[in-house]
């Protein structure tokens, strides 16, 4: 066994191990504990936990990856999943946890006294969450077969081996405490190897300023220019200015995540976590701190990789590197057939440009960038085994939130709202586990199976809570007569908006063929991506809820009495404890 | 409690002040503007480019903090305070 095997056994094993001790320590002994960790986390523990729950495998593998190839056209992404934090702490968090219930279907039911509402918002939370696990469970696989070299099915069992021993025995609490753990396991192993290749290309070892600063070969050019140079010159969009379709496009999609975010049930409902409104609003600044360690290190990564991976296949314009000679990271990513090369004119070296006749690098996955960055710049292996735990830690801490706000949602607003009111809490505490324990075999049986349309299902997840879940909290909040019908009319057209767009240009449930108006920019509604269409979504549902509210009247008085008690923080919170 | 009214607009007020900023670096100074803004430089940074993926996410966090200790104040001079 090699040293670099070695070492990522050490980092993967030795950081479940600490995952398991956690768990045993926080044992879930009542609902409360079980759904909201018995609401007393400090703002701090649920930032950090917020943190790692939030970032997944898409934020640790994927993003700088997106934003390499990218380029400023990947702010979206950086922008639409930190800006969401504002309105988090200023529109939703506080109040839902005041009014101090244990989901938001729940909040949602209370609310618009409707079980149609809390129905649709089940409907809603489960096919937002279950889509967002697909992308966990192909995440922990892939770390496994990669980097401990065993097959992906088995490194899947693992993973939800172990999400399985904490989450059902600790439910929220083990959840919290683990999360905290796992978040200091990924921001390492995101930043190490980010502050190691800072100091390599431009001696600056803190990311942020590094990518801002001159390269460290003593041409005194700066790095973006570099780039831009480089990459311009091989025929691809100038990295800083490529826009991702212009303008509008990139304001409706910062706008959908933002309010995605915002309205992302696994989410919301870690604020229900904490003893206090004042410790919910501090929570999401806590949240956005630790978020924003790793979001404002990404741009980095992603442009120091481009840049890295350039220099390695062309050192100098014209010098292409011989494929015969590619380095031994080349060789690995291509036994994965995430990276692809194909000698076009027979010369034995690699060409990589924009032009699709004569460019060799067939297939460069966005997803390899941040996994294979530290063997690009000749790291050291410790590092190598660092970025595998990490990884793995960013996918089973989401999907752990995932799972829980899946099950919560069955056990808790299904089975104990809406079919059997009368179930003790024991029961509730053991139909919680159950389904807790059958939500993760789906969840491991779809990440073995993932269906066809797994990728384009993400963005729908974003869409759904944009344009259904966000629009119906922030009246609930702020628009005190908005009555129950009105909001159950605005997030039934919300959704219906979205989808109808998603479907008519990526086609019915995703299947290839029958998309009817064919995913093709002319066709887009303002040249808006299917993607960042539920920022229309959302704008419908607000304007249809009005309209019927207009037409239909407002909600009842004690309703109303009900609103002007969750916007002010007196009183105290009480119903999360004693409910 | 009629009090509970103004504390009601000042949080509005607060939260229009805060989501005015929090457009302004992200879509205004990010993407709406980005163009002439480009041509100012932030060391090797182009100005709009340094809003879109760094800038606005350091105003988002100070925003955050900055309405969470103006609500405290809020809660207090109003006495509506968690017992």
């Amino acid at each position: 066994m090699d040293e670099l095997k070695i070492y990522t056994y050490i980092a993967v094993f030795g950081s479940f191990a600490i995952y398991f001790g956690i768990a045993w320590w926080a044992r879930a002994g009542s609902t409360s504990d079980f759904y909201v960790a018995g609401g007393g986390v400090t703002p701090m523990q649920n930032g950090m936990a917020i943190g790692a729950d939030w970032m997944s495998a898409a934020s640790f593998i994927s993003m700088a990856g997106m934003i390499s190839f990218l380029g400023y056209g990947g702010s979206v992404f950086l922008m639409g999943w930190t800006g969401g934090y504002v309105l988090l702490a200023m529109l939703l968090a506080p109040y839902m946890r005041k009014h101090g219930k244990f989901t938001v279907p729940e909040f949602i039911y209370d609310r618009y006294y409707s079980k149609t509402a809390r129905v649709v918002a089940v409907v809603c939370l489960i096919i937002a969450s279950l889509t967002y696990i697909i992308g966990q469970m192909k995440g922990v696989g892939v770390a496994f077969s990669r980097f401990l070299e065993v097959d992906y099915d088995l490194g899947l069992y693992i993973g939800m081996f172990v999400v399985w021993v904490y989450a059902v025995l600790g439910g929220m609490k083990g959840i919290t405490y683990t999360q905290i753990a796992q978040y200091c396991v990924l921001i390492f192993a995101y930043t190490i190897p980010a502050v190691f290749i800072s100091l390599q290309l431009t001696g600056n070892p803190i990311p942020q300023l590094g990518l801002g600063s001159t390269l460290a070969d003593g041409s005194g050019v700066y790095l973006l220019d570099k780039l831009d140079m480089v990459v311009t010159d091989l025929g691809f969009k100038e990295y800083t200015t490529d826009n991702m379709g212009g303008t509008v496009n990139m304001f409706a999609y910062t706008m959908s995540l933002m309010i995605g975010t915002a309205g992302l049930p696994h989410v919301i409902m870690r604020f229900f976590t904490v003893p206090s409104v004042k410790a919910a609003r501090q929570s999401a600044g806590y949240a956005l701190v630790f978020i924003a360690l790793l979001y404002t290190v990404a741009p980095a990564v992603g442009a120091m990789a481009r840049l890295n991976l350039m220099n390695t296949i062309e050192p100098a314009a014209g010098q292409n590197m011989d494929y015969a000679e590619r380095p031994q990271w080349f060789k690995d990513w291509e036994k994965t057939g995430l990276l692809q090369f194909e000698d076009k004119n027979g010369d034995g070296k690699i060409q990589y440009n924009a032009d699709k006749a004569t460019n060799e690098m067939v297939k460069v996955d966005r997803d390899i960038m941040v996994l294979a960055n530290p063997a690009i710049a000749n790291l050291p292996n410790w590092v190598i085994a660092l970025v595998a735990a990490g990884g793995l830690a960013a996918a089973l801490s989401t999907a752990a939130g995932l799972l829980l706000a899946i099950s919560s949602s069955i056990s808790h607003d299904l089975m104990k709202g809406i079919l059997t009111p009368d179930m003790s809490e024991k029961n509730e505490l053991l139909a919680g586990r159950v389904v807790m324990t059958l939500s993760i075999i789906v969840a491991g049986y779809l990440g073995l199976n993932p269906p066809g349309f797994a990728a384009g299902t993400v963005a729908l997840a974003f869409g759904l809570a944009a344009s259904s879940i966000f629009p119906a909290l922030m009246m609930g909040i702020f628009a005190k007569k908005m009555s129950g019908k009105a909001a159950v009319a605005g997030m039934v057209s919300g959704i219906g908006v979205t989808m109808l767009y998603v479907f008519q240009h990526k086609g019915i449930m995703f299947i290839p063929g029958t998309s009817f108006l064919g995913d093709m920019g002319p066709n887009w509604f303002f040249g808006i991506s299917p993607n960042a269409f539920g920022s229309v979504g959302a704008l419908v549902n607000f304007a249809v809820a009005f309209a019927v509210l207009k037409v239909t009247g407002p909600a009842p008085a004690h309703i109303q009495e009900m609103v002007d008690n969750f916007r002010t923080p007196h009183g105290g919170v009480s119903a999360a404890h004693d409910h | 409690m009629e009090g509970n009214a103004t504390y009601w607009s000042e949080n509005l007020r607060l939260i229009f002040i805060c989501l005015a900023i929090w457009f302004v670096v992200s879509f205004g100074f990010g993407l709406i503007l980005v163009e002439p803004l480009n041509a100012i430089r932030l060391g090797g940074y182009k100005l709009g480019f340094w809003f879109a993926q760094q800038g606005s996410i350091y105003t988002f966090v100070g925003l955050i903090f900055w309405y969470t200790k103006k609500m405290n104040d809020l809660d207090k001079k109003y006495n509506v305070e968690e017992s």
